[in-house]
């Protein structure tokens, strides 16, 4: 795969793509929120430095799904009440677009379903069907946006308080509606253990192996 | 922090920070994953994603209340992941104006996450979160879970009475939530939420002495008190199992007894009908003609049969082995009594007589008989019969006795066992629907219709 690359229009650095699909970007120096467009990077935007996080995934974290190997190349950072999370945006090797998502060190990989019919609200309890699985709501959650960094499949910088609610099923299967888009987001995929997902070039952390 | 750019990506330190209560040093072992610390000096509870620790709970108990048995700070591996000890609290229930306490550590690894230790009076726990919903029966006397069945065991409302170290969750001491136990020894399923959310643990219950050594611990841990609600039972095997194995042989052991029972040569040797005249003065002794034990080693089954009447008749017998002059001695009577009385009429004992001599060789052999009875009571007519190589069903009841009583006294042990789990409950007794709750049940109502007599 080629890695096509750019200068940043702010700052001038060097800017990489990894996956042909990636939508947006961010610049690793002076933190510009940049877009492609047929010709050339576009800043649309400014992000602050990220809050400190304590993931064991970073940029660059290569690891296996189901056979299917992965890159992480970007990722979308959210905080609520209880805690906070990220969702590793995933570069498939088959060029599909993954999430990895790591909740205070839950981990489960998802990726983005087409179903037109999501409910407007949801109550915790209620249960859906989707591809014949039967999901409950577990939790509904008003977390707010608190950054993004690197490679994402579509724009998505400028957000605030966004609602997410989580679903689980009677196996590790699990999904989750993203409201803040409209008409909202499916993800589905599944819980998964940390030693699974065979990951490589993770961060270190002091006193650790 | 200010800057996560390129050439930041070192290994992040254990963040150092002053409590803003006291000014004591705090050490944030799950770095950004807490939510909730505690200022192990003044015991203030503090919010850990504040960059100033903002103080959310001031107490008057002191930080060394409750000092936990597993430091903070410790390490030890649980199921080959190392683990750091980094938060404690402990919870309280009240049962029938009863206070009952038990204490929780939350352990973390950097890439692996949370998970949790729970003891109450010497017993441990290895708790984790559930990714997947435990099926709950309608009713929620019992919940499916990996194609397991665990019974409802208590409910209660757990007030957290006492925090040290940190929390990936908000805690505040006084908080209540809802919890429930349902139990599948050794694992427990745990509910716990408030309102409408819930999230699931599942526990495996843990020897303290195999935590003392992951976590390279002094000294003992404590002694386990009474029997808990998923303590695995001192009963290796399962009692379905038992009973399923018992069956098994008992079953095995019927194609054996046919077989037996079909090659068995069950042979008449002898068959001779005597006259004993209990007038006559003379020696009563006399000796059979002598007649052939064919095939192995077996047995020889002899019966007796006397016209008695009111009467006995004892009969010394003396097996010889012409070849070798081996003798088997043994003594047998037949008496036969009976009349009427205010009760009625009534009799005892029998006309005939059966023995047998086991383990026989083969060989020539005669009979010496020697009767006796009450001197003048007349002629006492009986017949003695030989049969060679009988089969025994009493050698497959023994055999099944064998297998039954075992399985009897390990259902007991198994039983007292779960009498003791299950007074803990919210039920005070095992499940009447369960195998151990059935026999409970008998034994129950045996006792009390012994009472009742």
């Amino acid at each position: 795969m080629t890695q096509p690359t750019a200068n940043c229009p702010n700052c001038g650095a060097k800017i990489t793509f990894r996956w042909s699909g990636s939508v947006q970007t961010t610049c690793d120096y002076c933190k510009s929120v940049l877009v492609r467009t047929d010709v050339d990077l576009k800043k649309i935007g400014q992000i602050a430095d990220l809050p400190p996080d304590a993931s064991p995934i970073r940029i660059g974290t290569e690891g296996v799904y189901r056979q299917r190997g992965f890159v992480a190349i970007g990722r979308i950072l959210y905080a609520y009440d209880q805690g906070s999370w990220n969702e590793w945006h995933l570069m498939m090797n088959d060029g599909a677009s993954g999430w990895l998502s790591d909740a205070q060190l839950d981990y489960a990989v998802t990726f983005a379903a087409a179903e037109s019919k999501l409910p407007r609200e949801c109550r915790v309890g209620q249960q859906y069907a989707w591809d014949g699985q039967t999901y409950t709501v577990s939790t509904i959650t008003k977390a707010h946006f608190s950054g993004v960094e690197g490679e994402l499949p579509f724009q998505y910088w400028d957000k605030s308080d966004v609602v997410f609610v989580d679903l689980m099923s009677h196996d590790t299967r699990f999904a989750t509606i993203d409201y803040s888009e409209d008409p909202p987001l499916l993800f589905v995929g599944e819980a998964v253990e940390f030693d699974s997902l065979k990951l490589k070039n993770l961060r270190s952390f002091e006193g650790w192996e | 922090m200010s800057t996560m750019g390129p050439g930041s990506a070192g290994a992040p330190r254990v963040e150092s920070l002053n409590c803003p209560n006291c000014g004591a040093s705090l050490t944030l072992r799950s770095r950004a994953n807490a939510i909730t610390a505690v200022c192990e000096s003044c015991h203030s509870v503090l919010d850990a994603r504040d960059p100033k620790l903002k103080v959310l709970q001031t107490f008057a108990a002191k930080a060394s209340e409750d000092p936990p048995l597993i430091p903070m700070g410790s390490r030890g591996a649980i199921r080959g992941t190392e683990y750091e000890a980094i938060g404690f609290q402990r919870r309280t229930i009240e049962v029938e104006g009863i206070h009952y306490s038990w204490h929780e550590y939350v352990l973390f690894n950097p890439a692996k996450g949370f998970r949790y230790l729970t003891e109450y009076d010497g017993h441990w726990n290895d708790v984790s979160i559930l990714r997947s919903l435990p099926d709950l029966s309608p009713g929620g006397a019992t919940l499916a879970y990996l194609h397991e069945t665990y019974r409802h065991f208590q409910t209660a409302d757990a007030v957290t009475s006492f925090v040290l170290g940190e929390f990936p969750w908000r805690v505040r001491v006084g908080e209540m939530v809802h919890v429930s136990d349902y139990v599948s020894p050794p694992r427990v399923i745990s509910s716990e939420g408030t309102g409408n959310e819930v999230t699931w643990s599942i526990g495996e219950y843990l020897s303290g002495g195999d935590l003392w050594k992951a976590f390279k611990l002094e000294g003992e841990p404590p002694p386990p008190i009474g029997v808990y609600e998923n303590q695995p039972s001192p009963m290796s095997a399962n009692v379905t199992v038992v009973w399923v194995t018992a069956a098994v042989l008992l079953m095995m052991l019927v194609p054996l007894m046919v077989l037996f029972f079909s090659t068995a040569r069950d042979e008449q040797v002898l068959e001779q009908t005597y006259q004993f005249d209990t007038s006559s003065r003379e020696e009563a002794s006399f000796v059979t003609d002598i007649f052939p034990l064919k095939g192995h080693t077996s047995d020889v089954e002899l019966a007796t049969s006397a016209n008695v009447n009111n009467s006995w008749i004892y009969l010394n017998y003396a097996l010889i082995n012409e070849d070798t002059g081996q003798a088997y001695d043994f003594g047998r009577e037949v008496s036969y009594y009976h009349g009427v009385d205010s009760d009625g009429s009534w009799s005892e004992g029998s006309s005939t007589d059966t023995v047998t001599v086991p383990s026989v060789p083969p060989g020539n052999y005669y009979l010496r008989i020697e009767p006796e009875s009450d001197p003048n009571r007349g002629i006492i007519t009986y017949t003695v019969r030989m049969k060679r190589d009988v089969p025994q069903a009493s050698f497959f009841g023994l055999a099944a006795l064998a297998l039954l009583v075992p399985a009897c006294l390990i259902t007991w042990r198994s039983l007292t066992f779960e009498h003791l789990r299950w007074a803990e409950s919210d039920y005070g007794s095992p499940p009447s629907d369960t195998f151990l709750g059935t026999v409970q049940g008998m034994v129950d109502s045996a006792k009390k219709s012994g009472d009742d007599e």
